[in-house]
């Protein structure tokens, strides 16, 4: 093991891995992150933690992992380089780390066109792909990304995200790759709701023995509605909702719609668990956090192993 | 090209409030080819100023002249003729223009009369797009052409981001995803297995972050 | 204002617009003569520069008049003033002058009953807008220099 990280833990012990996602709260109410963790202990093996996602100003990834780490839970730092240049970054990584977190996910982030800050200089320093360079620099030279050597060097389970539905398609398979190369230990997945179009693209990741490389999570999140799964399809950049989905959803009267959301998330994690080169379930119930135990349990994911 | 877009008419006249007579120095470079600032732009904006006085049943006085540029001395010498004459100076040229001539001559004050966008060519009549970020260490032979910096909303030097959509940018259906065109250069080249060489963290220094930029040609200077 | 005679100068071109107002004359058909036609080989010629400076020295209104689109003998030398015509319409509201007092038109050379029509109603629109606000300093000017 690179790490003493939960998530690393599990994964190298051949298990299926559960992880989930916390949005920390747009004030300083420290209770509202302990709120959500709080649902998901005994249920996931690590708790992800957004950083300003959206370009929406939230309070600190760190400030919310810290307050998760002293609920004796696992966070997972999202850290996207939008927002910080490389001294930041790293100066954030050595502090995380002092305060015992040892799991991180490297992003560039929503662009700032999108958030609260449209009028906000972007940073973008580094993307994603140099950010899991210097982390693994870090962790496995000792150095900082300008060369210098670290006292008590943080030692990161290294984390990215995947998007197999963005385009260029043809592309997707390619990037991972690259991810790899770059030290990335494991991948969250965009949410998927195209399964042929997801085993398509791990078909392609099988044949360059990717799945050898790194572990990789797929991404569920259970859809609340026909409008929220409308929404998803048309609106949001890179995802793929397909027709059916939507129909099914819609087909449904409204009251019954969520739970249709939650039996159509434990059914794609029951097929996704058969596809070889999946490690694990990224679930995320963005604002309906109390629904993942829900769906951990019926999906036969727990109980979780002990760490 | 250095591309720009007149301020609004507002603004300037805000800043010539307290004057009678006016330079407006066009430039017939830059400007000129994105049509913010040339002789045409000059003799435009001069009548739209003098009939915005003339409608409060004041006058403003404008001599309208157009340098080859202004961003060199030898050229911005040529407003010495008539600088006297002038309470203020309005240029059109871009930022660089404005400040060379606000430094020959200390004691006029020199307004813009545009607002310097970006370094771009023309994508067709009437249209300019960015292009250059000036970032000092061109990656452009490694890209098949297409520049991540300036082009890409993220300068992802390892793109595209997860939020490309049918060949555009997240941000916007206009803007295209440099890291789609920078593919399909890779492959119309025979190049593709170059995309998965990652490129490694840029050293800004050359770029702006490092300081306000200069270069000196010893062969040239004096 | 009942006395006042608005300046109306119309940019036309040669091809369509002047030989409708040709048209007009021959046919006897009356437009007010506040209107001075400007003939242009094509209303393509026609700049925002010379609206603007139009207005500058004295004009209450002005009007471009070109062929009916498809039609322009130089293929798209209407579309373009059209284009240019609103731009300078544009700079116009920015000053508090009024786009109003600037117009395209488009006919065939046929049309002398229309030209005659349009140029009386731009005419009148012109006059209920009241003079040109700049006039006040040239009629300054002509006063100081007398």
């Amino acid at each position: 093991m690179k790490t003493v990280s939960a998530l690393e833990s599990v994964l190298t012990s051949g298990n299926l891995a559960v992880t989930s996602e916390c949005g920390p709260p747009r004030g300083a109410v420290p209770e509202k992150i302990r709120e959500k963790a709080e649902m998901l202990r005994g249920y996931v093996d690590g708790i992800n933690v957004t950083d300003n996602q959206t370009a929406v100003v939230r309070m600190s990834s760190l400030a919310a992992c810290i307050i998760i780490r002293q609920m004796g839970l696992q966070p997972i730092l999202q850290m996207v380089t939008r927002d910080r240049n490389r001294l930041a970054m790293q100066s954030d990584i050595i502090g995380a780390y002092a305060h015992d977190i040892h799991t991180m996910l490297c992003l560039s982030g929503d662009h700032p066109h999108f958030g609260d800050h449209p009028m906000a200089a972007n940073v973008y320093d580094l993307d994603s792909i140099q950010l899991i360079q210097t982390v693994r620099k870090m962790r496995d030279e000792g150095k900082f990304q300008g060369g210098d050597d670290i006292v008590n060097p943080p030692k990161m389970f290294i984390g990215a995200a995947a998007n197999p539905f963005a385009d260029p398609f043809e592309l997707r398979v390619a990037r991972l790759a690259k991810k790899v190369n770059a030290g990335v230990d494991f991948i969250q997945t965009q949410c998927i709701y195209n399964l042929d179009k997801f085993e398509t693209w791990m078909s392609g990741v099988r044949d360059r023995g990717l799945h050898d490389k790194v572990y990789i999570l797929a991404g569920i999140t259970p859809l609340k509605s026909a409008g929220m799964a409308k929404y998803m399809k048309n609106r949001v950049p890179g995802m793929d909702v397909p027709d059916e989905v939507v129909k099914r959803m819609a087909g449904v009267p409204k009251e019954k719609q969520a739970e249709e959301g939650i039996k159509i998330a434990v059914e794609d994690i029951q097929r996704l668990k058969e596809v070889e080169g999946v490690s694990g379930f990224h679930i995320m119930a963005i604002e309906w956090e109390q629904k993942v135990p829900e769906i951990v349990e019926r999906a036969g994911l727990l109980p979780r192993p002990e760490v | 090209m250095i591309t720009a877009e007149r301020k609004p008419l507002e603004e300037i006249l805000a800043y010539i409030e307290p004057y009678d007579r006016i330079l407006l120095v066009g430039c017939n470079e830059c400007v000129t080819v994105c049509a913010a600032g040339g002789r045409k732009e000059v003799a435009i904006l001069s009548s739209a100023l003098q009939m915005a006085r003339m409608k409060e049943g004041r006058t403003l006085d404008v001599r309208e002249l157009t340098l080859e540029r202004q961003c060199d001395p030898e050229y911005v010498e040529e407003l010495v003729k008539d600088i006297d004459q002038a309470e203020a100076v309005v240029s059109m040229a871009c930022g660089c223009g404005v400040q060379e001539v606000a430094k020959r001559f200390k004691s006029t004050p020199v307004f813009p009369a545009v607002n310097t966008k970006f370094m771009g060519a023309s994508e067709r009549q009437g249209v300019w797009a960015e292009r250059c970020q000036g970032c000092g260490e061109c990656v452009l032979g490694l890209t098949g052409g297409i520049c991540p910096v300036a082009r890409c909303s993220k300068r992802l030097l390892n793109g595209p981001c997860g939020g490309s959509s049918n060949g555009k940018c997240e941000i916007s259906p206009d803007v295209d995803c440099a890291w789609q065109l920078i593919w399909d250069r890779m492959k119309a080249l025979g190049i593709e297995d170059r995309y998965e060489e990652i490129v490694a963290a840029k050293d800004w220094r050359t770029s702006r972050d490092g300081g306000p930029r200069r270069i000196i040609r010893e062969d040239l200077a004096s | 204002m009942s006395d006042f005679k608005p300046v109306i100068i119309g940019f036309c071109c040669h091809y369509c617009a002047y030989t409708a107002a040709d048209m007009a004359g021959s046919m006897r058909l009356c437009y007010p003569s506040n209107v001075k036609i400007v003939k242009v080989p094509c209303s393509g010629k026609v700049s925002a520069v010379h609206i603007l400076k139009a207005l500058q020295n004295g004009a209450d209104g002005v009007f471009v008049a070109g062929c009916l689109e498809g039609d322009c003998h130089f293929k798209d030398g209407n579309i373009k003033a059209a284009k240019r015509v609103s731009y300078a319409q544009k700079i116009l509201d920015e000053i508090g002058i009024g786009a109003e007092r600037v117009e395209m038109m488009t006919l065939s050379a046929g049309m002398g009953k229309q030209f005659a029509q349009a140029a009386s109603d731009f005419t009148e629109k012109i006059k209920s807008m009241g003079p040109n606000p700049v006039k006040q300093v040239l009629i300054k000017k002509a006063q100081n220099a007398m």
